[in-house]
């Protein structure tokens, strides 16, 4: 027993000190985010000034409506369920060093997908059968969606990045092709799929309008954090990811976990189509396209494909699009003033980023 | 020592172009360079010799512009002077060939060697034609300007990176490792080449950790240790002296040690006890197809028993990688048979063979052998992912995996700060223990090293090696590819001598091996 004493005082001790190095770890990033974000809005409100608009009004509609109104923080947590399952779905790919840029296609396809299948199954089954089988349409058709650039990655090598968007292109126009000629509900006049009852949606969580797919999106984007940090097959595809030689001269099925990777990649943002149709929406227009795959690809890289500090990244984005919008809407500011303040963010983070490697080389140096 | 250093700064020597003086560079948790003087002077190779860690990388650094020192200061002409950026050392003359090829190798020489000019220029394609001319007339080297980088052999390039450097005026250059990768030939051309550098008055700094080509190539030898500088041989006392004395002052530099030349052994016959029994491995007209980066292999047959080492000699870049490769399941075969202990595994996956008992220990240790920015406890159990006790259901069971990277770290000495730490920030010969622990730990049956001790200092060298005795001396059956013939003829029981991708003939290694291998590898019958 003496002797096992020795190692196990000077293990914890090194602990210890690693505990402490983690924790200014933690605040310097804390630091390197929130930063940024702060200068960020600051310039965001030098440009509202040029366009002759009080920036602090602006900041504090988008917080009002964003967060601190009651329906307002209500819209922003229900449009993060879409959001959550796209961000797992691109945790996945970029881990595994995959760039499926094509979200939005295989995202509105599963809406679609949901959209046309829910209304009918509801008939047949019973409700929660009917949703359930409604996701696993969704995220199947999603899945054969993204075979094609999986395929020709996994062997012909061909450049995923290009490929998913163009598949994008191609699935936003089959989606809105699909609504127009072949599910379109016959009793409206505007082209869209049949509306699913209010009472047939995902559950709202107690006495909010809030969706339970807020839920779900959470759960989901833990448990591909987990799986992607601390199983086997995760461990693989960030094999994959960081260097595919050693994937190849370790044994690893390179071509099988790459079409793998994007069939959970496409599944997840097929089922973020869903979990929007299903549990927000009801039925799809045919000119209907959020383009919250693009949006959401930003917030997963600032997160550094880690799950937890994704879920604070859509957060943000969430309050900043439901706020933006309504901000927008009382001031006379273009709607797309949101994107401008987010793109500003990016950069300026990604300067922080650059200037903080200078620092730390020069400081070394 | 003193005196000599004392003789050097006496006002009759030729002006040093760049000096050292008390340089000392500061990483977290260790001293790189501490408190080095040098001085480098033209007309003169400066070799600087020393083991991977040495220092002498960041010692490079701070002269190309990469690191500042922390302490003490850089003189370039006498002047105080703070080299910025690599653009800033090539502005005073300073070029630097890296050990890893920074040219483009989709583009031709004329291209490469016009890179980094003024964007707002056509590129003066004929004024560099003259220019080149000139210089490679005077250099004694001959370089089309319009072939592709990618068509050349590595000491072509390495020709165009010093003939970049020269046209951008160099007065110093520095030749970092640039001998690694080189076949014999390639080495003695471009020790060639350094002679004729020098003789038109430039300077000429050399890193090498290989003692014999300090020897052969340098004016002027300083020896670095754990970042100290712990002596300099002068050029009067290099002409003064035989080979093998200085090699043994060398190495009582480098190692406190007076020895031998450590890098000649000879072989202990270890396959007496193994006699008779039936091959380990056995290779049956073994064909692989001609790609467009690689060359084929055909009808390659041998078998290994049990204890024994068979080598496979050659020059780079005939086949050696292909086989490897070949046999560990990375690369489709054409035709013929592989038996593994009388098993056929010429049909199974990389993980397959793996189960079998054969191990490929790669030379690619950073590109294809580990992940570098995973930690060293992982990278001990890359080809076992998943696998019991370290995964359980597909979950990481982390303490599992802790205790026995550590129990392997300490069983194969890999030095590192922690097992947390990227593998990638460990030096070659760390990296290569984790290899060999990897390979070596359990169930192995076969195992085959590509160029094993390729890039290692001294120590680690024969670390090395001595690993892959202990493999044999075990009963396995061990395949040594290696372009080190010295370090073939130390270990091997047979040589067999790849050209072509084919083996040309198969030698048993007793006393007139040499002269046998060597007649193989240029194309004579043995």
């Amino acid at each position: 027993m003496s002797i096992d004493t020795a190692p196990t005082v000077s293990a914890t001790a090194l602990d210890a000190t690693s505990g402490a190095a983690t924790r200014r770890a933690i605040l310097h990033r804390l630091l390197m985010t929130l930063g940024p974000i702060l200068i960020a809005l600051i310039i965001a409100g030098c440009i509202l000034l040029a366009v002759g608009v009080d920036p602090l009004a602006y900041y504090g509609y988008v917080l009002e409506k964003g967060l601190f109104s009651p329906l307002g923080i209500q819209q922003t947590l229900s449009r993060m369920a879409p959001l959550l399952f796209l961000a797992a779905g691109l945790i996945v790919a970029f881990r595994a060093g995959m760039w499926n840029l094509g979200g939005d296609g295989q995202f509105l396809l599963g809406a679609v997908a949901a959209a046309a299948s829910a209304p009918v199954l509801i008939q047949f089954m019973p409700g929660w059968l009917a949703l359930f089988c409604a996701f696993i349409i969704a995220t199947i058709v999603a899945m054969i969606w993204s075979l094609v650039p999986a395929l020709l990655r996994a062997y012909q090598g061909v450049n995923e990045i290009v490929t998913t968007l163009m598949m994008t292109f191609l699935g936003t126009s089959l989606a809105n092709v699909l609504v127009k000629l072949v599910f379109r509900d016959p009793g409206t006049t505007v082209p869209q799929t049949r509306t699913l009852p209010v009472e047939d949606r995902l559950p709202r969580l107690f006495d909010t309008t809030i969706t339970s797919g807020l839920v779900l999106g959470l759960i989901t984007i833990i448990i591909v954090h987990l799986v992607m940090t601390r199983t086997a097959f995760g461990l693989k595809l960030r094999i994959v990811g960081a260097n595919p030689r050693a994937a190849v001269h370790a044994g690893l099925n390179v071509s099988a976990l790459t079409i793998a990777v994007f069939a959970i990649s496409a599944g997840l943002a097929g089922l973020a189509g869903a979990v929007d149709i299903i549990g927000v929406q009801g039925n799809v227009r045919a000119d209907w396209n959020p383009a919250y795959g693009l949006a959401v690809i930003p917030a997963v890289f600032l997160a550094r494909m880690n799950g937890f500090a994704a879920i604070g990244f859509v957060f943000l984005l969430s309050v900043l699009s439901i706020g933006g919008e309504s901000a927008a809407r009382r001031l006379g500011v273009p709607n797309h003033f949101t994107l401008v303040l987010i793109s500003i963010v990016l950069i300026v983070l990604a300067l922080a980023e650059y200037v903080d490697h200078r620092y730390n080389q020069s400081r070394k140096a | 020592m003193a005196l000599m250093s004392g003789s050097a700064s006496s006002p009759v020597d030729k002006r040093d172009i760049v000096t050292l003086e008390s340089v000392t560079k500061r990483f977290p948790g260790i001293v790189a360079n501490d408190d080095i003087d040098l001085s480098i002077r033209p007309g003169e190779v400066h070799v600087l010799l020393g083991e991977n860690g040495a220092g002498k990388s960041t010692l490079i650094g701070m002269l190309s512009g990469l690191q500042q020192p922390d302490e003490g200061r850089i003189l370039v002409d006498g002047k105080p002077t703070q080299i910025t950026s690599p653009r800033n050392a090539l502005a005073l003359g300073i070029g630097t060939v890296f050990q890893h090829m920074m040219l483009v190798p989709t583009l031709t020489v004329a291209e490469n060697l016009l890179l980094g000019g003024p964007w707002w220029q056509t590129p003066k394609t004929e004024e560099l034609a003259a220019r080149v001319a000139e210089i490679t007339s005077s250099l004694g080297i001959t370089l089309k300007l319009s072939a592709k980088v990618s068509e050349l052999s590595l000491g072509e390039q390495q020709q165009v990176e010093i003939l970049r450097a020269m046209l951008r005026n160099s007065r110093l250059l520095i030749l970092d490792e640039s001998t690694s990768m080189l076949t014999p030939k390639g080495i003695d051309e471009l020790g060639a080449l350094m002679r004729r550098l020098v003789g038109q008055g430039l300077a000429v700094v050399f890193i090498t950790h290989k003692l014999k080509e300090a020897v052969a190539f340098g004016d002027r030898i300083s020896v670095l240790k754990l970042g100290k500088k712990v002596g300099e041989i002068p050029p009067e006392r290099l002409r003064s002296l035989g080979e093998q004395e200085i090699i043994a002052e060398i190495v009582e530099l480098m190692f406190g040690t007076q020895g031998a030349d450590p890098e000649a052994a000879t072989h202990p016959d270890h396959t007496a006890s193994f006699a008779g029994a039936a091959p380990l491995l056995q290779v049956k007209d073994l064909a692989v197809a001609q790609t467009e980066n690689a060359p084929g292999l055909s009808s390659i047959s041998f078998d290994i028993r049990p204890g024994e080492i068979l080598g496979i000699a050659g020059i780079d870049g005939n086949g050696q990688k292909q086989l490897a490769e070949a046999l560990a399941g990375q690369r489709a075969v054409a035709g013929g048979s592989i038996w593994v202990d009388r098993t056929a595994i010429e049909t199974l996956s990389v993980g397959a063979r793996r189960e079998i008992g054969l191990r490929y220990l790669t030379d690619d240790r950073l590109g294809e052998g580990t992940v570098g920015t995973f930690p060293v406890s992982i990278n001990f159990f890359l080809k076992q992912v998943g696998a019991a006790p370290f995964w359980r259901n597909g979950v990481e069971q982390r303490g599992e995996i802790d205790a026995r990277a550590a129990q392997l770290a300490r069983e194969y000495d890999v030095r590192t700060p922690s097992l947390k730490t990227p593998v990638g920030r460990l030096s070659g010969g760390n990296i290569q223990k984790v290899l060999l622990a990897r390979e070596l730990a359990e169930g192995a049956k076969v195992v085959i090293f590509n160029k094993p001790t390729y890039g290692l200092d001294l120590a680690n060298t024969l670390a090395s090696r001595q690993r892959i005795r202990d493999t044999a001396a075990r009963g396995l059956a061990v395949l040594l590819i290696s372009t080190d013939l010295e370090e073939l003829l130390s270990m091997c029981d047979r040589i067999a001598v790849i050209a072509d991708g084919a083996l040309v003939g198969t030698v048993d290694n007793v006393d007139d091996a040499r002269t046998k291998v060597g007649r193989l590898m240029i194309g004579l019958a043995a």
